[in-house]
Protein backbone atom coordinates (compact mmCIF):
# COMPACT_ATOMS: atom_id res chain seq x y z
CA UNK A 1 0.00 0.00 0.00
CA UNK A 2 1.71 3.34 -0.65
CA UNK A 3 1.85 5.73 2.05
CA UNK A 4 0.98 9.23 1.78
CA UNK A 5 4.80 10.85 2.64
CA UNK A 6 5.23 13.61 5.22
CA UNK A 7 7.73 15.89 4.74
CA UNK A 8 8.98 18.11 7.08
CA UNK A 9 10.17 22.07 6.77
CA UNK A 10 10.83 23.85 9.79
CA UNK A 11 8.85 23.53 12.28
CA UNK A 12 6.26 22.43 9.97
CA UNK A 13 4.71 19.09 8.49
CA UNK A 14 3.52 19.38 4.79
CA UNK A 15 1.36 17.01 3.31
CA UNK A 16 0.58 16.81 0.04
CA UNK A 17 -2.12 14.29 -0.95
CA UNK A 18 -1.78 13.30 -4.74
CA UNK A 19 -4.97 10.87 -6.34
CA UNK A 20 -7.31 8.52 -4.72
CA UNK A 21 -6.70 6.98 -1.59
CA UNK A 22 -8.25 4.08 -0.29
CA UNK A 23 -9.49 4.49 3.36
CA UNK A 24 -6.96 2.20 5.02
CA UNK A 25 -4.05 4.58 3.48
CA UNK A 26 -6.33 7.65 4.56
CA UNK A 27 -6.14 5.89 8.14
CA UNK A 28 -2.77 5.38 8.25
CA UNK A 29 -2.06 8.64 7.12
CA UNK A 30 -3.67 10.07 10.33
CA UNK A 31 -1.56 8.00 12.18
CA UNK A 32 1.56 8.88 10.54
CA UNK A 33 1.08 12.42 10.91
CA UNK A 34 0.51 12.33 14.68
CA UNK A 35 3.35 10.04 15.11
CA UNK A 36 5.13 12.89 13.26
CA UNK A 37 3.94 15.41 14.73
CA UNK A 38 4.83 14.11 18.57
CA UNK A 39 8.61 13.14 16.99
CA UNK A 40 9.46 16.32 15.47
CA UNK A 41 7.70 18.64 17.95
CA UNK A 42 6.03 20.42 14.78
CA UNK A 43 3.96 23.91 15.76
CA UNK A 44 2.23 23.84 12.09
CA UNK A 45 0.38 20.94 10.23
CA UNK A 46 -0.35 21.71 6.57
CA UNK A 47 -2.22 19.39 3.73
CA UNK A 48 -2.69 19.49 0.39
CA UNK A 49 -5.22 18.82 -1.31
CA UNK A 50 -5.17 20.71 -4.40
CA UNK A 51 -4.86 17.45 -6.48
CA UNK A 52 -7.61 15.54 -4.27
CA UNK A 53 -11.25 15.62 -6.75
CA UNK A 54 -13.04 14.15 -3.77
CA UNK A 55 -13.54 14.72 -0.43
CA UNK A 56 -16.05 12.30 1.05
CA UNK A 57 -17.26 11.82 4.58
CA UNK A 58 -14.54 9.74 5.54
CA UNK A 59 -11.68 11.93 4.19
CA UNK A 60 -13.56 15.11 5.57
CA UNK A 61 -13.69 13.13 9.12
CA UNK A 62 -10.08 12.24 8.54
CA UNK A 63 -8.86 16.09 8.13
CA UNK A 64 -10.78 17.13 11.41
CA UNK A 65 -9.44 14.83 13.67
CA UNK A 66 -6.23 15.19 12.09
CA UNK A 67 -6.55 18.83 13.41
CA UNK A 68 -8.49 18.42 16.40
CA UNK A 69 -5.34 15.85 17.20
CA UNK A 70 -2.53 18.05 16.65
CA UNK A 71 -4.29 21.15 18.36
CA UNK A 72 -3.95 19.01 21.58
CA UNK A 73 -0.29 17.91 20.74
CA UNK A 74 -0.11 22.15 20.09
CA UNK A 75 0.14 21.90 16.38
CA UNK A 76 -2.09 24.14 14.17
CA UNK A 77 -3.61 22.64 11.15
CA UNK A 78 -4.70 23.84 7.76
CA UNK A 79 -6.11 22.56 4.79
CA UNK A 80 -4.86 24.55 1.29
CA UNK A 81 -6.01 24.04 -1.96
CA UNK A 82 -9.83 22.86 -2.18
CA UNK A 83 -10.95 22.93 -5.36
CA UNK A 84 -14.38 25.02 -5.50
CA UNK A 85 -16.65 21.48 -6.94
CA UNK A 86 -15.14 19.62 -3.53
CA UNK A 87 -16.17 22.49 -1.73
CA UNK A 88 -20.19 22.58 -2.81
CA UNK A 89 -20.16 19.14 -2.56
CA UNK A 90 -19.11 18.81 1.28
CA UNK A 91 -21.48 21.77 1.83
CA UNK A 92 -24.18 19.72 0.30
CA UNK A 93 -23.30 16.38 1.80
CA UNK A 94 -23.56 18.35 5.49
CA UNK A 95 -19.76 18.21 6.16
CA UNK A 96 -19.05 22.06 8.39
CA UNK A 97 -15.78 20.69 8.81
CA UNK A 98 -15.94 22.70 11.74
CA UNK A 99 -12.86 23.76 13.75
CA UNK A 100 -10.86 23.22 10.48
CA UNK A 101 -9.07 26.20 9.20
CA UNK A 102 -8.26 26.44 5.71
CA UNK A 103 -6.34 28.58 2.96
CA UNK A 104 -6.75 29.23 -0.52
CA UNK A 105 -3.38 27.77 -1.55
CA UNK A 106 -0.15 26.66 0.38
CA UNK A 107 1.54 30.39 0.01
CA UNK A 108 -1.50 31.77 1.54
CA UNK A 109 -1.72 28.45 4.05
CA UNK A 110 2.27 29.29 5.08
CA UNK A 111 1.02 32.76 5.77
CA UNK A 112 -1.72 32.14 8.09
CA UNK A 113 0.74 29.87 9.62
CA UNK A 114 3.47 32.65 10.52
CA UNK A 115 0.56 35.11 11.76
CA UNK A 116 -1.33 32.38 14.40
CA UNK A 117 1.89 30.79 15.41
CA UNK A 118 4.42 33.21 15.67
CA UNK A 119 2.60 35.47 18.35
CA UNK A 120 2.61 32.88 21.06
CA UNK A 121 6.20 31.89 20.32
CA UNK A 122 7.71 35.88 20.65
CA UNK A 123 6.05 35.99 23.88
CA UNK A 124 7.39 32.71 25.17
CA UNK A 125 11.18 34.44 23.88
CA UNK A 126 10.55 37.74 25.53
CA UNK A 127 9.63 35.77 28.93
CA UNK A 128 12.63 33.93 28.26
CA UNK A 129 14.85 36.99 27.96
CA UNK B 1 -24.14 -1.14 -18.43
CA UNK B 2 -20.99 -2.16 -15.87
CA UNK B 3 -21.50 -4.37 -12.89
CA UNK B 4 -18.83 -4.16 -9.93
CA UNK B 5 -18.57 -5.61 -6.84
CA UNK B 6 -17.31 -4.60 -3.62
CA UNK B 7 -15.32 -6.67 -1.27
CA UNK B 8 -12.85 -4.43 -0.33
CA UNK B 9 -11.49 -1.32 0.37
CA UNK B 10 -9.63 -0.79 -3.11
CA UNK B 11 -13.45 -1.75 -4.76
CA UNK B 12 -14.47 1.58 -3.37
CA UNK B 13 -11.70 3.24 -5.24
CA UNK B 14 -12.52 1.32 -8.50
CA UNK B 15 -16.06 1.81 -7.99
CA UNK B 16 -15.21 6.03 -7.67
CA UNK B 17 -13.30 6.04 -10.85
CA UNK B 18 -15.80 3.80 -12.94
CA UNK B 19 -18.37 6.04 -11.70
CA UNK B 20 -16.08 9.47 -12.60
CA UNK B 21 -14.96 8.14 -16.00
CA UNK B 22 -18.85 7.58 -16.94
CA UNK B 23 -19.91 11.12 -15.57
CA UNK B 24 -17.52 12.66 -17.67
CA UNK B 25 -18.35 10.30 -20.71
CA UNK B 26 -21.99 11.84 -20.13
CA UNK B 27 -21.05 15.36 -19.80
CA UNK B 28 -21.99 16.44 -16.19
CA UNK B 29 -20.83 19.21 -14.87
CA UNK B 30 -17.45 19.25 -13.30
CA UNK B 31 -19.84 20.38 -9.90
CA UNK B 32 -21.84 17.49 -10.59
CA UNK B 33 -19.52 14.94 -11.47
CA UNK B 34 -18.12 15.86 -7.89
CA UNK B 35 -21.65 15.32 -6.46
CA UNK B 36 -22.02 12.00 -7.93
CA UNK B 37 -18.62 10.52 -7.37
CA UNK B 38 -18.87 11.64 -3.25
CA UNK B 39 -22.57 9.73 -3.37
CA UNK B 40 -20.97 6.58 -4.61
CA UNK B 41 -18.06 6.35 -2.42
CA UNK B 42 -20.51 6.75 0.56
CA UNK B 43 -23.11 4.52 -0.92
CA UNK B 44 -20.26 1.84 -1.54
CA UNK B 45 -18.31 1.88 1.76
CA UNK B 46 -21.60 1.28 3.35
CA UNK B 47 -21.84 -1.54 1.40
CA UNK B 48 -19.01 -2.77 2.42
CA UNK B 49 -19.13 -1.48 6.34
CA UNK B 50 -23.02 -2.29 7.07
CA UNK B 51 -23.53 -5.62 4.59
CA UNK B 52 -19.36 -6.75 3.93
CA UNK B 53 -19.88 -6.33 0.81
CA UNK B 54 -22.00 -6.05 -2.59
CA UNK B 55 -22.18 -4.81 -5.78
CA UNK B 56 -22.45 -2.16 -8.12
CA UNK B 57 -24.10 -1.05 -11.32
CA UNK B 58 -23.36 2.13 -13.04
CA UNK B 59 -25.84 2.41 -16.14
CA UNK B 60 -26.44 5.18 -18.41
CA UNK B 61 -30.06 5.78 -18.52
CA UNK B 62 -32.67 7.96 -20.41
CA UNK B 63 -35.72 10.14 -19.74
CA UNK B 64 -37.07 11.67 -22.82
CA UNK B 65 -33.99 14.34 -23.86
CA UNK B 66 -32.04 13.96 -20.46
CA UNK B 67 -29.87 11.50 -19.99
CA UNK B 68 -28.50 10.26 -16.52
CA UNK B 69 -26.65 8.37 -14.54
CA UNK B 70 -28.14 5.85 -12.49
CA UNK B 71 -26.24 3.99 -9.83
CA UNK B 72 -27.43 1.20 -7.75
CA UNK B 73 -25.95 -0.95 -4.99
CA UNK B 74 -27.29 -3.89 -3.47
CA UNK B 75 -25.97 -5.87 -0.69
CA UNK B 76 -27.37 -9.11 1.27
CA UNK B 77 -26.34 -7.71 4.13
CA UNK B 78 -28.84 -6.99 7.48
CA UNK B 79 -30.62 -4.69 6.08
CA UNK B 80 -32.35 -1.73 7.91
CA UNK B 81 -34.93 -1.49 10.13
CA UNK B 82 -35.80 1.93 10.53
CA UNK B 83 -35.55 3.71 7.21
CA UNK B 84 -36.25 7.27 8.49
CA UNK B 85 -34.01 6.75 11.46
CA UNK B 86 -30.98 5.77 9.02
CA UNK B 87 -31.69 8.69 6.96
CA UNK B 88 -31.49 11.19 9.58
CA UNK B 89 -28.35 13.28 9.49
CA UNK B 90 -25.95 12.31 12.15
CA UNK B 91 -27.63 8.85 12.78
CA UNK B 92 -24.53 5.92 12.50
CA UNK B 93 -25.16 2.59 13.06
CA UNK B 94 -21.23 2.28 12.12
CA UNK B 95 -19.17 4.25 13.63
CA UNK B 96 -19.11 6.88 10.97
CA UNK B 97 -20.77 10.10 10.75
CA UNK B 98 -24.14 9.27 10.21
CA UNK B 99 -24.02 11.29 6.58
CA UNK B 100 -23.51 8.44 4.21
CA UNK B 101 -27.19 8.10 3.21
CA UNK B 102 -28.63 11.74 4.28
CA UNK B 103 -26.03 13.02 2.94
CA UNK B 104 -25.60 11.47 -0.35
CA UNK B 105 -29.86 11.82 -1.01
CA UNK B 106 -29.07 15.48 -1.17
CA UNK B 107 -25.81 15.00 -3.84
CA UNK B 108 -28.14 13.18 -6.43
CA UNK B 109 -31.64 13.91 -8.07
CA UNK B 110 -33.13 10.76 -7.53
CA UNK B 111 -32.69 8.33 -4.65
CA UNK B 112 -34.62 5.41 -3.59
CA UNK B 113 -33.90 2.37 -0.49
CA UNK B 114 -35.63 -0.23 -0.45
CA UNK B 115 -34.43 -2.91 2.72
CA UNK B 116 -35.46 -6.10 3.65
CA UNK B 117 -34.10 -6.55 7.66
CA UNK B 118 -32.17 -9.82 7.83
CA UNK B 119 -32.20 -10.21 3.81
CA UNK B 120 -30.33 -7.00 2.13
CA UNK B 121 -30.18 -3.48 0.94
CA UNK B 122 -30.81 -1.68 -2.54
CA UNK B 123 -29.62 1.75 -2.96
CA UNK B 124 -30.71 3.72 -6.76
CA UNK B 125 -29.19 7.14 -7.48
CA UNK B 126 -29.61 9.14 -10.33
CA UNK B 127 -28.11 12.33 -11.57
CA UNK B 128 -29.47 13.82 -14.59
CA UNK B 129 -27.48 16.07 -16.94
CA UNK B 130 -28.76 19.87 -16.56
CA UNK C 1 -36.54 -10.16 -42.83
CA UNK C 2 -37.43 -12.93 -44.72
CA UNK C 3 -35.34 -15.09 -47.95
CA UNK C 4 -38.11 -14.05 -50.10
CA UNK C 5 -37.99 -10.32 -48.87
CA UNK C 6 -34.76 -9.82 -48.53
CA UNK C 7 -34.45 -10.95 -52.68
CA UNK C 8 -37.26 -8.10 -53.41
CA UNK C 9 -35.17 -6.03 -51.16
CA UNK C 10 -32.00 -6.43 -53.53
CA UNK C 11 -34.07 -6.42 -56.82
CA UNK C 12 -35.43 -2.59 -55.91
CA UNK C 13 -32.11 -1.46 -54.61
CA UNK C 14 -30.12 -3.00 -57.88
CA UNK C 15 -32.92 -0.95 -59.84
CA UNK C 16 -32.44 2.15 -57.98
CA UNK C 17 -28.40 1.76 -58.49
CA UNK C 18 -28.70 1.77 -62.35
CA UNK C 19 -31.43 4.56 -62.42
CA UNK C 20 -29.31 6.45 -60.00
CA UNK C 21 -28.94 9.91 -61.40
CA UNK C 22 -32.34 9.66 -62.64
CA UNK C 23 -33.49 8.49 -59.01
CA UNK C 24 -31.45 11.34 -57.63
CA UNK C 25 -33.05 14.25 -59.94
CA UNK C 26 -36.37 13.38 -59.63
CA UNK C 27 -36.21 12.76 -55.46
CA UNK C 28 -34.16 16.91 -55.85
CA UNK C 29 -37.06 18.05 -58.10
CA UNK C 30 -40.08 16.60 -55.89
CA UNK C 31 -38.21 17.57 -52.71
CA UNK C 32 -37.38 21.07 -53.32
CA UNK C 33 -40.52 21.84 -54.53
CA UNK C 34 -42.24 23.04 -51.66
CA UNK C 35 -38.96 24.56 -49.97
CA UNK C 36 -39.41 27.10 -53.27
CA UNK C 37 -35.90 28.92 -53.75
CA UNK C 38 -34.90 28.72 -50.15
CA UNK C 39 -32.41 25.91 -50.79
CA UNK C 40 -29.68 25.34 -53.00
CA UNK C 41 -30.51 22.95 -56.22
CA UNK C 42 -26.94 21.44 -56.67
CA UNK C 43 -26.42 21.66 -52.17
CA UNK C 44 -29.27 19.10 -52.49
CA UNK C 45 -28.23 17.17 -55.15
CA UNK C 46 -24.79 16.14 -53.19
CA UNK C 47 -26.73 15.75 -50.19
CA UNK C 48 -29.56 13.38 -51.14
CA UNK C 49 -27.26 11.86 -53.42
CA UNK C 50 -24.57 10.96 -50.50
CA UNK C 51 -28.21 9.94 -48.33
CA UNK C 52 -29.65 7.81 -51.43
CA UNK C 53 -25.62 5.72 -51.39
CA UNK C 54 -25.45 5.72 -47.83
CA UNK C 55 -29.00 4.09 -48.06
CA UNK C 56 -28.07 1.31 -50.64
CA UNK C 57 -24.88 0.48 -48.51
CA UNK C 58 -26.06 0.34 -45.47
CA UNK C 59 -28.19 -3.16 -46.41
CA UNK C 60 -24.57 -4.38 -47.83
CA UNK C 61 -22.68 -4.33 -44.66
CA UNK C 62 -23.77 -4.09 -41.11
CA UNK C 63 -22.47 -1.36 -40.14
CA UNK C 64 -23.84 0.83 -42.59
CA UNK C 65 -26.60 2.08 -40.74
CA UNK C 66 -24.35 4.21 -38.84
CA UNK C 67 -22.81 6.17 -41.78
CA UNK C 68 -26.21 6.59 -42.94
CA UNK C 69 -27.82 8.10 -39.41
CA UNK C 70 -24.42 10.16 -39.53
CA UNK C 71 -25.92 11.67 -43.03
CA UNK C 72 -29.08 12.02 -41.42
CA UNK C 73 -28.28 13.81 -38.18
CA UNK C 74 -26.03 16.20 -40.15
CA UNK C 75 -29.05 17.01 -42.69
CA UNK C 76 -31.27 17.70 -39.62
CA UNK C 77 -28.58 20.11 -38.09
CA UNK C 78 -28.05 21.84 -41.33
CA UNK C 79 -31.40 22.70 -41.49
CA UNK C 80 -32.41 23.46 -37.90
CA UNK C 81 -30.03 25.68 -38.02
CA UNK C 82 -31.50 27.39 -41.71
CA UNK C 83 -34.96 27.59 -40.09
CA UNK C 84 -36.58 24.97 -41.63
CA UNK C 85 -39.34 22.90 -39.98
CA UNK C 86 -39.25 19.78 -38.66
CA UNK C 87 -41.64 18.37 -41.11
CA UNK C 88 -39.83 20.58 -44.47
CA UNK C 89 -36.78 18.27 -42.67
CA UNK C 90 -38.51 15.20 -42.33
CA UNK C 91 -40.51 15.61 -46.22
CA UNK C 92 -36.93 15.59 -47.10
CA UNK C 93 -36.69 12.00 -46.67
CA UNK C 94 -40.10 10.74 -47.37
CA UNK C 95 -39.96 12.23 -51.26
CA UNK C 96 -38.09 9.59 -52.09
CA UNK C 97 -40.73 7.04 -52.02
CA UNK C 98 -42.10 9.37 -55.08
CA UNK C 99 -39.80 9.31 -56.77
CA UNK C 100 -38.64 5.38 -56.51
CA UNK C 101 -42.75 4.52 -56.94
CA UNK C 102 -41.86 5.82 -60.31
CA UNK C 103 -39.19 3.97 -61.00
CA UNK C 104 -41.43 0.84 -59.47
CA UNK C 105 -43.98 1.40 -61.96
CA UNK C 106 -42.39 1.57 -64.73
CA UNK C 107 -40.86 -1.80 -64.06
CA UNK C 108 -44.20 -3.25 -63.52
CA UNK C 109 -42.72 -6.30 -61.72
CA UNK C 110 -44.21 -8.00 -58.86
CA UNK C 111 -41.06 -8.74 -56.70
CA UNK C 112 -39.84 -4.82 -57.39
CA UNK C 113 -43.40 -4.16 -55.81
CA UNK C 114 -42.64 -6.33 -52.62
CA UNK C 115 -39.43 -4.64 -52.46
CA UNK C 116 -40.76 -0.95 -52.33
CA UNK C 117 -43.09 -2.19 -49.67
CA UNK C 118 -39.89 -2.81 -47.35
CA UNK C 119 -38.18 -0.26 -48.73
CA UNK C 120 -40.79 2.24 -47.85
CA UNK C 121 -40.93 1.01 -44.11
CA UNK C 122 -37.44 1.60 -44.20
CA UNK C 123 -37.90 5.34 -45.57
CA UNK C 124 -40.68 5.77 -42.97
CA UNK C 125 -37.74 5.12 -39.93
CA UNK C 126 -35.09 7.33 -41.72
CA UNK C 127 -37.51 10.06 -41.40
CA UNK C 128 -38.79 9.33 -38.10
CA UNK C 129 -35.19 9.34 -37.14
CA UNK C 130 -34.63 13.08 -38.75
CA UNK C 131 -37.29 14.31 -36.41
CA UNK C 132 -35.96 13.15 -33.68
CA UNK C 133 -32.05 14.45 -35.18
CA UNK C 134 -33.91 17.79 -35.53
CA UNK C 135 -35.16 18.09 -32.10
CA UNK C 136 -32.64 16.85 -30.46
CA UNK C 137 -30.52 19.58 -32.81
CA UNK C 138 -32.77 22.14 -31.39
CA UNK C 139 -32.32 21.38 -28.16
CA UNK C 140 -28.48 21.87 -28.16
CA UNK C 141 -29.28 25.13 -30.18
CA UNK C 142 -31.12 26.60 -26.84
CA UNK C 143 -29.30 24.98 -24.41
CA UNK C 144 -26.04 26.36 -25.97
CA UNK C 145 -28.11 29.98 -25.71
CA UNK C 146 -29.42 29.68 -22.50
CA UNK C 147 -25.61 28.96 -20.96
CA UNK C 148 -24.22 32.04 -22.87
CA UNK C 149 -27.02 34.22 -21.70
CA UNK C 150 -26.15 32.88 -18.06
CA UNK C 151 -22.05 33.50 -18.82
CA UNK C 152 -23.15 37.64 -19.81
CA UNK C 153 -25.71 37.84 -16.90
CA UNK C 154 -22.80 37.10 -14.27
CA UNK C 155 -19.33 39.14 -14.89
CA UNK C 156 -17.35 38.39 -11.56
CA UNK C 157 -15.06 41.19 -11.21
CA UNK C 158 -12.08 42.27 -9.67
CA UNK C 159 -12.17 45.08 -6.99
CA UNK C 160 -8.65 44.55 -5.79
CA UNK C 161 -5.98 42.84 -5.34
CA UNK C 162 -7.59 39.86 -3.31
CA UNK C 163 -10.96 40.84 -3.79
CA UNK C 164 -13.85 40.20 -6.64
CA UNK C 165 -17.08 41.23 -6.28
CA UNK C 166 -20.27 39.67 -8.55
CA UNK C 167 -23.06 42.27 -9.15
CA UNK C 168 -26.16 40.26 -9.51
CA UNK C 169 -29.08 41.74 -11.22
CA UNK C 170 -32.34 40.51 -12.01
CA UNK C 171 -34.29 37.90 -10.55
CA UNK C 172 -32.51 34.88 -8.98
CA UNK C 173 -33.54 31.27 -10.18
CA UNK C 174 -31.41 28.35 -8.26
CA UNK C 175 -30.05 27.53 -11.80
CA UNK C 176 -28.62 31.09 -12.14
CA UNK C 177 -27.38 30.90 -8.84
CA UNK C 178 -25.85 28.05 -8.89
CA UNK C 179 -23.89 28.87 -12.21
CA UNK C 180 -22.84 32.31 -10.63
CA UNK C 181 -21.52 31.03 -7.53
CA UNK C 182 -20.15 28.30 -9.03
CA UNK C 183 -18.26 30.99 -11.15
CA UNK C 184 -17.31 33.25 -8.18
CA UNK C 185 -15.52 30.10 -6.62
CA UNK C 186 -13.65 29.31 -9.03
CA UNK C 187 -12.47 32.04 -10.03
CA UNK C 188 -11.50 33.15 -6.16
CA UNK C 189 -8.62 29.63 -7.31
CA UNK C 190 -7.67 31.44 -10.57
CA UNK C 191 -6.85 35.16 -9.03
CA UNK C 192 -6.03 34.07 -5.53
CA UNK C 193 -8.77 36.37 -3.92
CA UNK C 194 -9.48 35.56 -0.45
CA UNK C 195 -12.26 38.04 -0.33
CA UNK C 196 -15.98 37.99 -2.45
CA UNK C 197 -18.39 40.14 -2.33
CA UNK C 198 -21.80 39.57 -3.55
CA UNK C 199 -24.11 42.21 -4.35
CA UNK C 200 -27.32 41.75 -4.63
CA UNK C 201 -29.04 45.85 -4.51
CA UNK C 202 -30.22 45.04 -8.02
CA UNK C 203 -32.39 41.59 -6.99
CA UNK C 204 -35.75 42.87 -6.32
CA UNK C 205 -36.63 39.15 -4.18
CA UNK C 206 -35.29 35.87 -3.16
CA UNK C 207 -37.08 33.15 -2.49
CA UNK C 208 -35.93 29.80 -0.01
CA UNK C 209 -33.58 28.67 -2.89
CA UNK C 210 -32.15 31.32 -3.74
CA UNK C 211 -31.02 32.24 -0.05
CA UNK C 212 -30.04 28.96 0.55
CA UNK C 213 -27.89 28.93 -2.79
CA UNK C 214 -26.10 32.08 -1.32
CA UNK C 215 -26.10 30.49 2.12
CA UNK C 216 -23.92 27.56 0.77
CA UNK C 217 -21.93 29.47 -1.66
CA UNK C 218 -20.90 31.37 1.63
CA UNK C 219 -20.02 28.22 3.13
CA UNK C 220 -18.15 26.73 0.24
CA UNK C 221 -15.97 29.47 -0.62
CA UNK C 222 -15.16 29.47 3.75
CA UNK C 223 -13.97 26.31 3.29
CA UNK C 224 -11.75 26.91 0.54
CA UNK C 225 -10.00 29.39 2.89
CA UNK C 226 -11.74 32.44 1.36
CA UNK C 227 -14.61 35.40 2.81
CA UNK C 228 -17.66 35.98 1.59
CA UNK C 229 -19.31 39.40 2.03
CA UNK C 230 -22.72 40.09 1.18
CA UNK C 231 -23.84 43.41 0.42
CA UNK C 232 -26.87 45.44 -1.07
CA UNK C 233 -29.67 43.15 0.77
CA UNK C 234 -33.03 45.10 0.11
CA UNK C 235 -35.37 45.76 3.35
CA UNK C 236 -37.78 43.22 1.64
CA UNK C 237 -35.28 40.53 0.89
CA UNK C 238 -34.07 41.00 5.07
CA UNK C 239 -37.73 40.73 5.96
CA UNK C 240 -38.04 37.46 3.28
CA UNK C 241 -35.00 35.78 4.66
CA UNK C 242 -36.36 36.22 8.54
CA UNK C 243 -39.35 35.49 7.83
CA UNK C 244 -38.24 31.90 5.89
CA UNK C 245 -36.19 31.38 8.99
CA UNK C 246 -33.14 30.88 6.98
CA UNK C 247 -30.67 30.95 9.27
CA UNK C 248 -27.45 33.92 8.03
CA UNK C 249 -25.84 33.62 10.94
CA UNK C 250 -22.22 34.65 11.18
CA UNK C 251 -21.96 36.13 7.57
CA UNK C 252 -20.95 39.49 7.11
CA UNK C 253 -23.50 41.58 5.23
CA UNK C 254 -22.94 45.03 4.23
CA UNK C 255 -25.77 47.85 3.33
CA UNK C 256 -24.12 48.84 0.28
CA UNK C 257 -21.22 47.26 -1.90
CA UNK C 258 -18.79 50.15 -1.17
CA UNK C 259 -19.40 49.35 2.70
CA UNK C 260 -18.26 45.87 1.72
CA UNK C 261 -14.96 46.91 -0.05
CA UNK C 262 -13.95 48.83 2.65
CA UNK C 263 -14.71 45.92 5.10
CA UNK C 264 -12.70 43.75 3.06
CA UNK C 265 -9.83 46.37 2.34
CA UNK C 266 -9.41 46.65 6.44
CA UNK C 267 -9.78 43.19 6.78
CA UNK C 268 -6.87 43.03 4.27
CA UNK C 269 -4.80 45.54 6.15
CA UNK C 270 -4.98 48.11 3.14
CA UNK C 271 -5.96 51.62 4.93
CA UNK C 272 -7.33 54.45 2.54
CA UNK C 273 -6.78 57.56 3.54
CA UNK C 274 -8.53 60.76 1.96
CA UNK C 275 -5.35 63.04 1.86
CA UNK C 276 -5.73 67.06 0.58
CA UNK C 277 -9.97 66.64 -0.69
CA UNK C 278 -8.95 65.17 -3.88
CA UNK C 279 -5.85 62.97 -3.43
CA UNK C 280 -6.45 59.06 -2.24
CA UNK C 281 -3.51 57.19 -1.33
CA UNK C 282 -3.40 53.31 -0.66
CA UNK C 283 -1.02 52.07 2.06
CA UNK C 284 -0.64 48.52 2.47
CA UNK C 285 0.11 47.70 6.14
CA UNK C 286 2.39 44.56 7.44
CA UNK C 287 -0.16 41.88 7.93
Amino acid sequence: MDRVPILKIGDVLLVSIQGDLDDQSVLTLQEDLAERVVATGAVGVIIDITAVEIVDSFVGRMLSTIAGMSRMLDAETIVVGMRPAVAITLVELGLSLGGLRTALDLEKGIALLGRTASAPLDDLSAVGQ
Amino acid sequence: MEQLSITSNDDVVIVRQKVRAHAIDLGLSLVDQTKVVTAASELARNTLVHAGGGQACIEVVQNGMRRGLRLVFSDNGPGISDLDLALTDGWSSGGGLGLGLSGSRRLVDEFTLDSDPGRGTVVTVTKWTR
Amino acid sequence: MTVQESSSRRRIEDLMRENEDRLVDRWVEISNAPLRGRVVDSDVRRELRDLLRALLRSSESPDGGADLRGLLADLSRTRARQGFTPGETALAVFTLKEAVYELVEADGGEEVLHGYISLSRTIDELGLYTFEAYTAAREKIIADQTEQLLELSTPVVKLWDGIVAVPLVGTLDSARTQVVMEKLLQTLVDTGSEYAVIDITGVPAVDTQVAQHLLKTVMAARLMGAHCIISGIRPQIAHTIVTLGIEFGDIVTKATLADALAFALRQSGVEVVNRRRTRVSVRAEEA
